[in-house]
């Protein structure tokens, strides 16, 4: 493995790899490597000795770090000035992992809850500094909110997985942690009803934050006895107390609500980020899609039917699915996600049907043409993180 | 001056069957080469270029701009994209030797859905129109840039708008699910759909902002927003640029992200008030508009929190909105600042860069000492919780000097927004105007990687030549190598 402590040891690495023509995986910490396809190489380049957190500004409401500073560094350090990260992103209970950093975060474009809000990572992402395929620094964005300044190169890599170019450094938007968080719970809903209900609280003008329904078996990872439709608001306490009111007022045509104090809506909202609801079994495959929020309890039914359990994020935006690694139940999801016009991603499976079958849903021609030259433009000889999105 | 490329001479000399070519394609509906029916499309926003085009389509359906670009790339003619023709920068300037593609007529909203919160419309619908279709459902779009009455959204997602309250609800970017994209090879390209995340690279991101460079946006999927219950507008004016954005800062390090974050400093305050009679404080030297939302007890209760952090920073005064009508006229003085200074001056060059925040007070002062150096008065508005700097040159353009001076103060004023860590463009974009400062900002490595993103879409540089990437002859790149700049 090769994990340079500077921005140069990047690009003579890649450099140095492109010469040879020997492909390279490019990692944080490594956990994510059950994401998608598996890349087969000869080495690993990894951003995580080159960590540090160069510019915190939270009267600007930025921070800069490092591409291999840890989530729970970056975290930290928002603590102290009362901050956090918008897009809350997870850390999955399925990754087995003590923590990831913040590079390979952005590099999957990884977003919480909140993304149905505020918006996902990408969102977030104003500048970056990267080490191309063609062993060249480059920056895109930078550090101001607003910037239409040339190609908004930034966004291409935010969710291109590492083979557009090694992140090295990155400036993302913060923003103040609310005072208090408050959720309106309503117990024992159908999927078709809850949606209805999560869909009637993002278009309030209480300005929902989350909105999720767990289903039976994932309430009962997380400690309810049936399923439970969720809704939560963040803000001044004074606020959160009038609005989680008024929220369940509204929703009172679905069932009777509990609103959650603020401790046990953190508690139940960060499981609901981190898929801790998810009834995984050990050697089962996670799949998520995401889809325009009425399908996604039909394709809940869906997998239910292929065997398959999850629960709904995102107003029912984003499903979780997890069940046994077969050939059936991947076909299962794509074909439920195909027919809901949603896009689906595998984000954990034995390497047999990681190697063996797509892990996102491949390209129409015309885009694909285009993509190829998009990725010959960063990575002519074709060396960073071979096959980890596509088949080679 | 700004140069343009010199035109294809054979495009030129087939302008008769490019012509031809196109009233067949449109059925001989919406295609104009009359000289004087092409005169207002001559220029846009940033009207002190002019430049007649070869002619100008106006297409009905994404299927007709498919098959003009289509037959425009057969031909290798250029092609010019537009919307409302409002972009400052300009971004739809015509070529001699291309054909501009009006999206007017492609004004259709196609759906709005509720439930899943999203609205289709078509590239030629203007911004605010969006808003209209959905406000008596209490439903709204959020980016709202000065221009939104006559804007469209094309154009909207060609130059990445943002707006007064961008601030809380983000940009164009942030705010778009899926388009339909038509390239130069008259492809069409459904990027993102209605649903939040899409699988592989961020198309919808990159091609946002990117001045028609990369392919002409026919259909738009928005996120619409559920509106809040209300909102109500303050005023704070303060005795100095530094504590008036001192007190900015204290204001969002106190937790509370406002609505909207305005500043403008002394002669934008008295442009705007002689416009307006908004009620604006003509004592003062800077005076920030902050907007809250919310219940009207949420309002009172924010507005007091923001009174006590003002109150803080000695302001000469504070005055809170009390009804529906003042945040109106509030609004209304700083949304016509652009009209105001048109009122006191003949002509004048709005600029638009953005800069940390925290550099604000430096960054006025040398404006203030660049405007006593060039001799040329300007007014500053500036959305002040992102950044974004509007400063407005007022010269007379009958005088070639004045001119002149006016634009040399202006690309100083751009430098020093990179000198500090921002950016040549907030909102407008780069189109010609900033083209040949692009230099400032990025390194010649990072201008080849975006050049060959270009060229990655649009091989032939074809779509929207001589904007955005400063002309070089001789470079090895394609595109602007194939473009010798005029004598």
């Amino acid at each position: 493995m090769i994990a340079p402590g500077d921005e140069a040891g990047f690009a003579s690495a890649i450099d140095a790899a492109a010469a040879a023509r020997t492909p390279l995986t490019i990692e944080g910490l490594g956990s994510k490597g059950g994401f998608l396809r598996p890349t087969q190489t000869a080495d690993t380049l990894s951003t995580r000795n080159f960590a540090g957190i160069p510019l915190y500004a939270p009267q600007e409401l930025i921070i800069t770090a490092r591409a291999g500073t840890t989530l729970a560094a970056v975290e930290a350090k928002l603590d102290e000035g009362g901050q956090h990260l918008i897009a809350e992103p997870p850390q999955y209970a399925f990754l087995d992992a003590p923590d990831q950093t913040i590079g390979g975060i952005v590099a999957a474009n990884l977003s919480g809850p909140r993304r149905i809000a505020w918006g996902a990572m990408r969102d977030h992402l104003m500048g970056i500094r990267a080490a191309t395929g063609r062993g060249e620094i480059i920056r895109s964005g930078g550090r101001v909110l607003k910037n239409v300044t040339g190609l908004d190169l930034c966004k291409l890599f935010a969710g291109s997985y590492g083979t557009l170019g090694v992140i090295t450094e990155l400036t993302l938007k913060i923003l103040p942690k609310p005072e208090a968080t408050g959720t309106v719970m309503i117990r024992g809903l159908r999927p078709d009803d809850a949606v209805r209900a999560l869909s009637v609280a993002l278009g309030s003008p209480f300005s929902v934050s989350g909105a999720a329904y767990l289903p039976q078996e994932a309430a009962m990872a997380v400690g309810f006895e049936n399923t439970v439709t969720i809704a939560r608001i963040e803000d001044f306490a004074a606020s959160v107390a009038y609005r989680t009111e008024a929220l369940a007022g509204l929703l009172k045509k679905f069932g009777p609500a509990d609103i959650l104090d603020t401790p046990a809506s953190l508690t139940l909202w960060r499981a609901v980020r981190d898929a801790e609801p998810l009834p995984i079994q050990p050697g089962d495959a996670v799949w998520k899609i995401s889809v325009r929020p009425s399908y996604g309890a039909s394709i809940l039914h869906a997998g239910h039917a292929a065997g398959l359990f999850g629960y709904l994020d995102w107003g029912g935006g984003l499903v979780f699915l997890t069940g046994p690694a077969t050939d059936e139940a991947h076909a299962a999801v794509i074909a439920a996600a195909r027919r809901a016009k949603g896009e689906w991603w595998l984000l954990r499976a034995p390497e047999r049907l990681r190697l063996s079958e797509d892990a996102m849903p491949r390209i129409p021609p015309g885009l694909a043409a285009i993509r190829q030259r998009v990725v010959a433009a960063f990575d002519p000889a074709g060396i960073l993180n071979p096959g980890r999105m596509f088949a080679a | 001056m700004i140069s343009l490329p010199k035109p294809k001479a054979d495009v030129l000399a087939r302008r008769d069957a490019v012509h031809q070519g196109l009233r067949a394609i449109m059925r001989d509906r919406g295609v104009i080469t009359d000289p004087t029916k092409l005169k207002p499309y001559e220029t846009d926003g940033l009207s002190a270029y002019r430049q007649m085009p070869l002619a100008v389509v106006l297409p009905e359906t994404t299927e007709d701009v498919a098959a003009i670009l289509r037959f425009c790339h057969e031909n290798g003619v250029r092609v010019v994209p537009r919307g409302a023709g409002t972009s400052l920068a300009g971004g739809a300037l015509p070529l001699e030797d291309a054909v501009v593609i009006g999206m007017m007529r492609m004004n259709r909203i196609v759906e709005v859905n509720y439930r899943d919160r999203y609205a289709v419309v078509q590239a030629g619908v203007t911004n605010l129109g969006i808003t209209k279709a959905v406000e008596a459902d209490g439903f709204f779009y959020a980016p709202d840039p000065s221009s939104q009455l006559a804007c469209m959204i094309g154009g909207n997602i060609g130059m990445n708008s943002g707006g007064a309250h961008c601030l809380k609800y983000g940009v164009t970017a942030n705010n778009v699910l899926g388009i339909k994209l038509v390239t130069i090879e008259g492809e069409i390209l459904e990027l993102g759909g209605t649903h939040l995340d899409t699988a592989g690279y961020d198309w919808l991101g990159i091609v946002i902002g990117s001045e028609g460079q990369l392919g002409i946006a026919t259909e738009i999927t928005v996120r619409i927003l559920r509106a809040p219950e209300g909102t109500r507008a303050m005023l704070a004016a303060f005795d100095g640029n530094e504590v008036a954005g001192a007190c900015v800062d204290a204001i969002i390090s106190s937790g509370i992200i406002p609505v909207a974050l305005e500043f403008m400093d002394r002669p934008a305050i008295h442009a705007c008030e002689a416009f307006a009679h908004a009620g604006y404080p003509l004592d003062a030297e800077a005076m920030l508009i902050i907007e809250v939302e919310g219940s009207v007890a949420e309002q009172d209760w924010l507005l007091g929190r923001i009174k006590e952090i003002c109150a803080r920073f000695n302001p000469i005064s504070l005055k809170v909105s009390q009804s529906a009508e003042e945040s109106a006229a509030i609004w209304k003085g700083r949304k016509g600042a652009f009209g105001a200074v048109g009122r006191i001056s003949p002509d004048y060059l709005c600029m638009d860069g953005t800069i940390p925040t925290s550099t604000l007070p430096l960054v006025l002062r040398r404006i203030g000492e660049m405007s006593a150096q060039y001799g040329l008065q300007v007014a500053n508005i500036f959305h002040a919780g992102d950044g974004n700097l509007h400063p407005l040159i007022m010269f007379d353009a009958n005088d070639p000097a004045s001119m002149h001076k006016a634009e040399a103060f202006g690309a100083d004023i751009l430098c020093l927004c990179v000198e500090v860590g921002g950016c040549l463009t907030g909102e407008h974009g780069v189109g010609v105007e900033k083209r040949d400062l692009m230099r400032v900002q990025f390194t010649e490595i990072e201008l080849e990687q975006q050049r060959r993103v270009k060229s990655a879409f649009d091989p032939e540089w074809l779509l929207n030549t001589a904007k955005v990437f400063p002309l070089q002859p001789g470079t090895a790149s394609a595109g602007p190598d194939a473009l010798p700049q005029a004598a």
